[in-house]
């Protein structure tokens, strides 16, 4: 490796530079992150609060397809799981393996997306969108804020993409790809809340 | 170098760990509901502590959140969030509760 020829001093400073621009940048990330947790927050109250005011319209049990909301969350969970793996390609400076990860990464998260338009799509056609009762308002706007969530990590995903393929892994993309990794994950975690809140107790 | 390739080792581990524990969280969580024969209060209690268990397993093993110095201001922003959504939260639903409360008698 060229750094080995460096000094161990020169090393050593170039390194804590590099080191902290990064930490900051993912620390104000991380902040922006913990916001929108408060968001998430702010509309899981809401459908707390609105969860049984059907208005003689359909309830969670009769709208609900566990198998389908178990297929969407596989995908969320995987997608998770194979952008991880795009993380440690990136560590390790490997290119084409970090694109190929993250490839598989946005087509999971791709699939995601499109199973939940698809619902979307069939409640609304039915007669049951968010203006049919307040149960209904609050389940879209939790859950399409959400989706809307995954959708922009995906447009971001594709621009990093670009990025890689063109530029390679630099300090610069490197820290995004961090960024972008944090809100990945981040958005897994709000799933959790979301499958087992909305769709778990609905049926139940 | 050597750090470098100890922390992507490190990761790769935590983060097929991370993935196993999610999953089979996830399993119980929807098998449970599926099933159907338990008490609903029951599985209201199992799926909720599962879905905590699920949060904190994914923080720990794909965000690295832990108690090492290097993640203090991370946790530290994390807690305070914390007591504000369960602020905004508790405080909602009571509020909410005891106006649908207030409002019965005037809907004979």
């Amino acid at each position: 490796m060229s750094a080995t020829t460096l000094t161990a001093d020169h090393l050593h400073t170039h390194h804590e530079e590099h080191h902290d621009g990064k930490e900051n940048a993912l620390f104000g990330f991380w902040i922006y992150l913990m916001t929108d947790c408060i968001l998430f927050a702010s509309l899981f109250a809401t459908y707390a609060v609105l969860r049984h005011n059907y208005a003689d319209g359909p309830t969670g049990k009769e709208l609900f397809d566990l198998r389908y909301v178990f297929i969407e969350t596989m995908f969320l969970l995987f997608s998770s799981f194979s952008n991880g793996f795009a993380m440690i390609s990136m560590h390790k400076k490997d290119r084409s393996a970090t694109l190929k990860w993250l490839m598989l990464t946005a087509l999971l998260g791709l699939g995601f997306v499109g199973m939940e338009i698809n619902e979307f799509t069939h409640l609304a056609m039915e007669g049951n969108g968010p203006d049919r009762s307040g149960f209904l308002s609050a389940f879209f706007g939790l859950v399409g804020t959400h989706g809307a969530h995954v959708s922009i990590g995906l447009i971001w995903m594709g621009v990093m993409m670009g990025q890689l393929y063109f530029k390679g892994i630099t300090p610069a993309i490197t820290s995004r790809l961090l960024r972008l990794s944090l809100f990945w994950h981040f958005l897994d975690i709000i799933w959790i809340m979301v499958f087992t809140i909305v769709y778990l107790m609905g049926v139940l | 170098m050597q750090d470098h390739t100890e922390h992507a080792h490190v990761t790769s581990t935590s983060n097929t760990t991370g993935f196993i524990i999610s999953l089979l969280l996830t399993l119980v969580s929807f098998g449970m509901v599926a099933v159907g024969h338990f008490p609903i209060s029951l599985t209201l209690a199992v799926i909720v502590s599962l879905a905590v268990l699920q949060v904190i397993a994914q923080m720990h093993f794909f965000l690295h959140l832990d108690s090492s110095p290097s993640q203090r201001w991370n946790v530290m922003i994390l807690i305070y969030t914390l007591i504000i959504i369960a602020l905004l939260v508790v405080g909602t639903l009571w509020i909410m509760y005891n106006t649908g409360i207030r409002m019965m008698p005037m809907m004979h």
